[in-house]
């Protein structure tokens, strides 16, 4: 497979395949009831035994579900129904054709594109971690091997020895995904050094990041390359055996990595053995229990120990003492689902993509106020801009894309105006984001900073486990000055106090979760400290996001006067005439909202 | 870690049936990582994590209550007290946040008269919050038991609400309380 391939949607067997996707989002849109549709369609037309329906992993354009892709032709159809499932196999039983008025269109009354390679969204991606997701049945290991997984495998096993293994992965400039972006040929050649005849190797699926699925994505998708990718690096460092640990959120991925364990263990591509090798490693399953700060290395071979997830003092690090004390190597979901792909297409193909220090690509969580939003996977390099306006189309509804949060609650808030910063490790690190697990959330204008660093704070000082002072009071300190500011009381200084703090809670902490909690609220402070200094000073909040600061108004040119308003008010604060414009108490407003819920012409807003 | 210091409640009796558990005990023995497991299953026993639950389980494993008390505490998934018979999980993912997640869970919260975390007095329901659920595409969502609903507005949630009340409330007045004593799996 070539990695220039855009999403080529082609079956193993030639033949004709529905692909419908069975991602946790297009289940949600009723994507399980579409694909019965069309297996009933399909037997009562006499075509079941041409035409299969796959039930694959995330195919990314997560709005538009259920998503459907006919192969061979790659024809896309969004938000498929029951009623249109029926429609489209009538057609593609008699003249193998598709159905015009279900296809995708950009927008009203533009042409409709046919080829799901086509559309704007996927035009400019580039899939290598993602290369078998929403193309495979992710719970049939037949469907994965005929579109060569496991090839990279058999190659390390039959031609590599653990030396030029890990040769061949420091070269092609691969470095962990997780969001620190150690070099993983380095992290492999540490473990493999380290004294001990016992070692892991662990799989970290404990994907916390609010705004991040990508990581549930692949295991929903295809977890034979994280399995694959596991087995190879455990052969690389010497270890034979290993867990994965996954977030206890993610029930589905859960389920399907356990088959994909059990499938291929009866075909000897993992247990005792392997494909007769001689060489043998062992998989387990650990959920985890809900604590972000397990995403930690040191924190999260507390959890799978069976204790408290809290880190600890590095050094010693996991390559050298990890779980039981054994040496241990940590690779997150993404770093092991390139592997394979590296082994297979050489290290060279690899490199070739990215740039300078950033190589390969990296698969985003494009979601927020953001036309298209899903999972994309792009290679190094790009701008952000070309991602968020390119492929996620901009912020549509007319409204202005004014930043963009890198990285969640360890990264930090691009505005517009550094959109041109290019993905890469330390371009972003330079204008305070980071590449980071790969969530980013695009906000508009309606999105108030100082609250959005409120919600980050808030999310990190409920997380931190409370070992480091700085970050256990540092960072309710900080979150008790945001919250001030955002209810309106905040005062001269405390911009400057939340600064001076923030650098001592990333000075002093101990893990990953408390040296980068301030960083969310530093680039706002950094990049839209005029906010700040607004709901200071003039206590004003120019998106109407906080509540004590803004206020209810009915527009005049746009109200008719109806009362529906008034009637519905439960403190009696609108006033006026019939079919005249009403105005709203601002003395007697509770700030509910329900007048805006109940105006059928959308006059009221919060300002 | 949000809950405050309980330790004295564990003195008192909770009155769980404790055989139900001691075959994930048994199971479990002599493999010292497996706590975090044994309360998990215990978990899906009986829904929560019941006091005597929890002092069966350090006295099975050798270990100090403190750990076991330490350990169910730390994690967010573990709950000590009973909860409603259905759980609504208001996503605040940052996709869900800047979607207006805050504005459901005020109506969600308005409407049920219970706060986040809390369970409403009739055990019906309980309303929290998580971190993110991972449908960011389909924001802001929330979960309620299996089922999700996504691309909310006050208006739709409130609508949910409203139908899983009198749900609830066709549950109680039709299905007699002996039918409702499920043996736990």
């Amino acid at each position: 497979m070539s990695a220039k391939a855009p999403v080529e949607i082609t079956t193993a067997e030639g033949t004709t395949a529905i692909r419908i996707c069975t991602g946790s989002g297009c289940v949600m849109n009723g994507s399980l009831d579409v694909a019965d549709c069309f297996e009933k369609t399909l037997e009562e037309a006499g075509a079941h035994e041409t035409v299969r329906v796959v039930r694959t992993g995330c195919h990314g354009l997560c709005e538009n579900g259920p998503v459907v892709v006919v192969a061979p032709d790659g024809v896309f159809y969004p938000c498929v129904t029951p009623k249109m499932a029926r429609g489209i196999v009538e057609k593609l039983v008699t003249d193998g054709s598709y159905v015009m008025d279900y296809l995708f269109r950009p927008a009203e009354g533009e042409e409709p594109i046919v080829r799901y390679s086509d559309v704007p969204f996927n035009a400019s991606q580039q899939r290598i971690v993602l290369r078998r997701c929403g193309v495979v049945d992710p719970e049939d290991i037949d469907d994965a091997l005929g579109l060569g997984a496991y090839d990279g495998l058999k190659k390390v096993l039959g031609e590599l020895d653990p030396e030029s293994l890990i040769a061949e992965i420091k070269a092609s400039g691969l470095r962990g995904r997780g969001g620190a972006g150690f070099l993983t040929g380095q992290k492999w050649r540490f473990t493999r050094d380290a004294q001990g005849d016992t070692k892991y190797m662990i799989c970290n699926a404990d994907e916390g990041d609010p705004g991040a699925f990508m990581d549930r994505s692949v295991i929903e998708g295809d977890p034979h390359s994280v399995l694959e990718g596991m087995v190879i690096a455990a052969y690389a460092i010497g270890a034979h055996e290993g867990y994965v640990y996954v977030r206890a959120e993610y029930p589905l991925a859960v389920k399907r990595l356990r088959k994909a364990i059990e499938q291929a263990e009866e075909r000897g591509l993992l247990g005792d053995d392997i494909l007769g090798s001689g060489f043998s490693f062992r998989v387990r399953v650990k959920e985890g229990a809900g604590a972000f700060v397990c995403g930690e290395e040191t924190a999260l071979i507390a959890s799978i120990e069976g204790d408290r997830g809290m880190p600890r003092v590095r050094p010693p690090f996991p390559a050298t003492s990890g779980l039981w004390g054994k040496p241990t190597c940590i690779n997150n979901v993404e770093t092991l689902a390139n592997v394979a792909w590296i082994i297979a297409n050489g290290a060279d193909a690899y490199s070739g993509i990215g740039t300078g220090k950033s190589k390969g690509t990296k698969v985003f969580a494009l979601t927020g106020k953001v036309r298209y939003s899903g999972l994309v996977e792009v290679p190094m390099g790009m701008t952000v801009r070309d991602l968020v306006f390119g492929i996620g189309g901009g912020c549509g509804e007319g409204l202005d894309c004014k930043a963009v949060q890198i990285g969640g609650p360890s990264g930090g808030c691009l505005p517009e105006r550094l959109m041109d910063t290019p993905i890469e490790y330390e371009a972003l690190a330079e204008v305070g984001a980071i590449v980071g697990s790969g969530g980013l959330v695009v906000v508009d204008q309606k999105t108030c900073m100082v609250d959005f660093a409120r919600y980050f704070l808030t999310f990190t000082q409920d997380e931190s486990c409370g070992k480091c002072v700085p970050c256990r009071i540092g960072t309710k300190r900080m979150l008790e000055i945001v919250t001030r500011i955002t209810e309106g009381n905040g005062e001269e200084g405390d911009i400057e106090k939340l600064e001076g703090l923030a650098i001592d809670v990333k000075r002093a902490s101990l893990c990953g979760l408390g040296q980068t909690a301030p960083n969310p609220a530093l680039t706002t402070i950094r990049y839209f400290r005029e906010e700040y200094e607004e709901h200071i000073s003039e206590k004003r909040c120019r998106a109407g996001v906080c509540l004590e600061l803004s206020r209810y108004v009915i527009h005049a040119d746009s109200c008719r006067g109806c009362a529906v308003c008034k009637k519905h008010c439960p403190v009696g604060a609108i006033w006026g005439e019939m079919k005249q414009p009403h105005t709203i108490s601002v003395d007697r407003c509770i700030k509910c909202g329900v007048c805006v819920e109940h105006c059928p012409f959308d006059s009221i807003e919060r300002v | 870690m949000t809950e405050g210091c309980r330790c004295a409640d564990t003195q008192e009796h909770s009155g769980a049936d404790l055989a139900l558990i001691e075959p994930v005990l048994e199971r479990y023995a002599g493999d010292p990582g497996s706590l975090i497991p044994v309360l998990q299953e215990t978990q899906r026993v009986y829904g929560y994590l019941p006091k005597d639950a929890l002092r069966e389980i350090a006295a099975a494993r050798k270990i100090p209550l403190a750990k076991v008390y330490g350990v169910a505490t730390f994690y967010s998934q573990f709950h000590l007290r009973p909860r409603g018979e259905k759980v609504i999980r208001i996503c605040h993912g940052t996709a869900c946040h800047v979607r207006g997640a805050p504005e459901v869970t005020r109506v969600i919260v308005e409407e049920l008269g219970a706060k986040v975390g809390e369970t409403t007095e009739d055990r019906a329901f309980t309303i929290e919050s998580v971190a993110c659920v991972g449908c960011c595409g389909l924001a802001p969502v929330m979960i309620v038991g299996e089922q999700t609903h996504g691309q909310l507005d006050n208006v739709k949630a409130r609508t949910i609400v409203a139908t899983l009340r009198e749900e609830a409330e066709l549950a109680r007045g039709e299905i007699p309380p002996s039918a409702e004593e499920e043996e736990p799996a």
